[in-house]
């Protein structure tokens, strides 16, 4: 792409912005405000606006230390977990702050379920994995839980292959597996929020795509807001699309425009593999 | 020769070399203790033989069991005063133990083998375990009822042989009566005696009460004492019952004594024995040992008392130190804020493990017996006073001193399974909604169940075999009762107790008759080997089943 071609295209954009970006549809779901992190002093979010709209899959894009996985973690007061964070600005949840002082944080955390990088079942049982969260409010009802069980995998895609073998250790289960098992376990106490960091990370391309697959389907009845290293994936599966660079978001946009015509140069070029 | 070194061949050669030299030691241990311990309550055959030391002396008959022969030089045997022949380089000697206590004051002797004439294994020579005066070797010339002989020689055997069953049993009867029926009586009326003390300081009561109080206790002493009475006559006649049956010995020197079947705890004939029944009566030995009260300044009997005093002591001390050292280690590897405060701690926690026992023993004594102890005496068993109840040595504050000892082992493997579960799981948990408590006690915990059943292992292990401290602050020669019976409150943690490595200390070191004594130190130290064994075993396979039910990834 000629230089030309490049400012012609940001004229444009210029002119009709938001251009790419129209939430008005849009239920909004999540917002940030002017947020900016710390670790320590150094500042790795720099001032972030963002519009996450419901039951849309909002993918997180950009290189590697550009603040993508810290942004998510922000979404459910991860971050509160390293001592030397500090935040400035508001997230709102449906609103609300969730930043507020008054905030239940693990009440917070149910309502935003997250699924890492790394699975990360429990080493207990398939059962008691996805019962977990329910355990932790106070279920005891035995037929309450297997209800919920069976539904939560069920909805992950994974209650055919895990039906037989319930209560057996959930580390038997293949890497794939665990992920959907991790993802039954977050949606058994029906979040309104998904937020998943990079969740194929460690999968094979088949178990990234059932992982693809079962995010679409999920999109019905959550939000969910997705950190990839994987551009293919990003443009497969998301409907809006974030790219972040040196702790900016430089481009938000839905995710068809971001890709097949971004507005800044620094996108273009990290779509186009030309750095990252 | 270089490119041998280079291989790394001499590596696994030294490394094998290491782990071989080990197994060696630990399984040649065992074995010694092994064989020294258990072919004591081999019933070896006894020997008789005359002994003529020169031509003038007097030939005397001698009758015992070989204990074990050595061979010297002559010119040795001749400096501790033996006449050995001109000419003759070494000399052969053997230790016999010719029992007979009350006779002869040496029961063990060494004997010359060139001295040594005429060898038999008489058949009808007999071994008799007596409850005092160790054991009798010689013959059974007469049996008796009532003061009348009823039998001689070979039928006086069989006459006392037939008697044995029926007067194991009386025995056995005459001594759970002394044992549990006026113990319990003794207890009650301690109990009283107390209660009475306590009457008179109280000063609360009015002048009618306290004399209406006075009199039920009188009432309850008088039925205890009329209690006592009846138990003190059902015992003589008892008594008088198995010492109407008594038995003229005779030993190979030809001394004459007598003995009533009360004395005799056990007998047998061991060269007219075969090999199933020495087999039977190893058995019933070797139980009689593991189930017996100590005897004889405990160099006979048994070692139930300290095989029990061992066991409580260990069961107590887990209970105490297990809950106390993970919460310990909770605190500082989850809630404590890592920094230079806890690494002091941590620090110090860990050099806890270096200090010598003894000095953990010195502070028992002066921490938990004196201070802590001293002050329940005077504020709960003051009636007591001054004699001490749980102001002296005690179970309770043997096992507190003793969790004291092994508390660092389980503070350190409990943390080190609390590092080793990851954070990603600590996440998943908090990101489903958890708070740091309900992590904690729902995942973390169970998870690093493992790692504390390693630590309590770890401190069992060091805790059975302890010895040092205890002497300070809990553990006896010989303790009159054991740490839990039938009396209320059934378990007496104000008791001192006996132990298993005190005994072997005790026997081996410290009694009158070292050789009598050796045989049981190795049987004890076996024992002992084998209980440390076991109750590690038990810990093992409940941390290998917590192991298998919490099974990760990283295992």
């Amino acid at each position: 792409m000629s230089d030309t071609q490049t400012h012609a295209v940001n004229v444009a954009q210029n002119n009709q912005a938001p251009r790419g970006l129209n939430l008005d549809r849009e239920d909004i779901c999540l917002t940030a405000e002017d947020l900016s992190l710390y670790y320590g002093e150094d500042q790795a979010l720099k001032g972030l606006d963002i519009r996450i709209p419901k039951n849309r899959i909002t993918a997180f894009i950009g290189p590697s230390g550009c603040g993508k996985s810290t942004f998510l973690r922000c979404f459910n007061r991860m971050n509160d977990l390293i001592d030397s964070v500090h935040i400035d600005g508001t997230i709102r949840l449906d609103g609300a702050d969730i930043y507020d002082k008054s905030v239940d944080i693990p009440e917070l955390r149910r309502r935003v379920g997250m699924v890492f990088q790394k699975p990360n079942p429990f080493p207990k049982s398939i059962y008691e994995n996805v019962a977990y969260g329910l355990r932790l409010q106070g279920v005891k009802n035995r037929r309450k839980l297997d209800e919920v069980v069976e539904k939560s995998l069920k909805r992950a895609a994974l209650w055919d292959e895990v039906k037989d073998r319930l209560h057996e250790n959930a580390f038997g289960l293949s890497g794939g597996q665990q992920q959907r098992l991790v993802i039954a376990r977050a949606i058994a106490i029906d979040p309104e929020v998904l937020l998943l960091d990079e969740p194929c990370s460690a999968l094979d391309p088949l178990a990234t795509l059932k992982i693809e697959e079962l995010m679409i389907e999920l999109k019905k009845d959550y939000t969910l807001v997705i950190v990839t290293h994987n551009m293919q994936q990003a443009a497969r599966v998301s409907d809006y699309t974030a790219f972040m660079y040196m702790g900016e978001l430089i481009e938000y946009a839905d995710t068809d425009t971001l890709f097949t015509s971004p507005a800044k140069k620094q996108t273009e070029d990290y779509i186009t593999g030309r750095f990252g | 020769m270089n490119k041998w070194f280079k291989t790394g061949t001499p590596w696994i050669w030294l490394n094998a070399g290491a782990v071989a030299v080990s197994l060696t030691m630990v399984f040649g241990l065992i074995l010694m203790i092994a064989v020294n311990g258990l072919s004591f309550f081999w019933p070896s055959d006894v020997i008789e033989f005359e002994y003529q030391t020169s031509e003038q002396s007097e030939p005397v008959r001698v009758m015992g069991e070989l204990s074990r022969s050595e061979t010297m030089t002559a010119q040795a045997m001749r400096e501790t005063g033996i006449d050995v022949p001109e000419g003759q380089e070494i000399v052969v000697r053997h230790l016999v133990k010719r029992g007979n206590r009350d006779l002869d004051s040496r029961d063990f002797r060494w004997y010359v083998e060139d001295f040594m004439s005429e060898w038999e294994r008489p058949r009808d020579a007999v071994v008799l375990e007596r409850l005092q005066w160790g054991n009798f070797y010689g013959y059974i010339s007469e049996f008796r009822v009532d003061g009348e002989v009823v039998a001689e020689g070979s039928g006086a055997r069989e006459a006392f042989e037939a008697r044995i069953p029926e007067t194991r049993s009386l025995v056995q009867q005459i001594e759970r009566i002394e044992r549990v029926e006026i113990g319990r009586v003794n207890f009650a009326l301690e109990q009283i005696r107390l209660a009475e003390r306590g009457l008179e300081r109280d000063e609360t009561l009015s002048e009618e009460a306290r004399a209406e109080r006075h009199e039920a206790l009188q009432a309850e002493r008088e039925a205890l004492d009329a209690e006592y009475s009846d138990l003190e006559a059902e015992r003589n006649q008892l008594r008088q019952e198995v010492g109407r049956y008594a038995l003229t010995l005779q030993t190979a020197d030809g001394q004459e004594s007598s003995i009533d079947l009360s004395q005799v705890v056990n007998a047998w004939w061991p060269n007219d024995m075969n090999i199933p029944q020495k087999l039977g009566h190893y058995v019933v030995t070797f139980w009689d040992f593991m189930t017996g009260f100590p005897r004889e300044a405990n160099t006979e009997g048994g070692i139930l008392p300290a095989i029990f005093g061992t066991v409580l002591m260990v069961l107590l001390m887990s209970i105490v130190v297990t809950p106390f050292g993970v919460l310990a280690a909770i605190y500082l590897r989850e809630y404590a804020k890592q920094g230079p405060l806890v690494r002091t701690i941590r620090i110090s926690v860990n050099n806890l493990a270096g200090v010598p026992s003894i000095v953990f023993g010195v502070f028992g004594l002066g921490f938990f017996v004196y201070l802590i102890g001293g002050n329940i005496d005077q504020i709960f068993f003051q009636d007591a006073l001054p004699s001490p109840t749980f102001g002296s040595p005690a179970i309770i504050w043997a096992s507190l001193t003793l969790a004291l000892l092994t508390l660092p082992v389980v503070i350190v493997s409990t943390e080190e399974g609390l590092t080793r579960i990851g954070s990603s799981i600590r996440h998943g948990s908090l990101a489903l909604g958890a708070t740091k408590a309900e992590t904690l006690w729902r995942l973390i915990v169970p998870l690093s169940a493992p790692a504390m059943m390693t630590g309590l292992i770890l401190a069992v292990a060091r805790a059975a075999g302890e010895v040092a401290p205890l002497m300070l602050v809990g553990v006896v020669k010989l303790a009159p009762n054991l740490p839990m019976d039938g009396n209320f409150p059934y378990l007496h943690l104000d008791r001192a107790f006996m132990h298993l490595g005190y005994h072997i200390y005790d026997v081996g070191f410290k009694s009158p008759n070292v050789e009598a004594g050796r045989p049981l130190v190795y049987a004890t130290a076996l024992v002992l080997v084998l209980l440390i064994i076991v109750l590690n075993l038990t810990a093992i396979s409940i941390r290998n089943h917590l192991r298998e039910k919490y099974r990760a990834d990283s295992d």
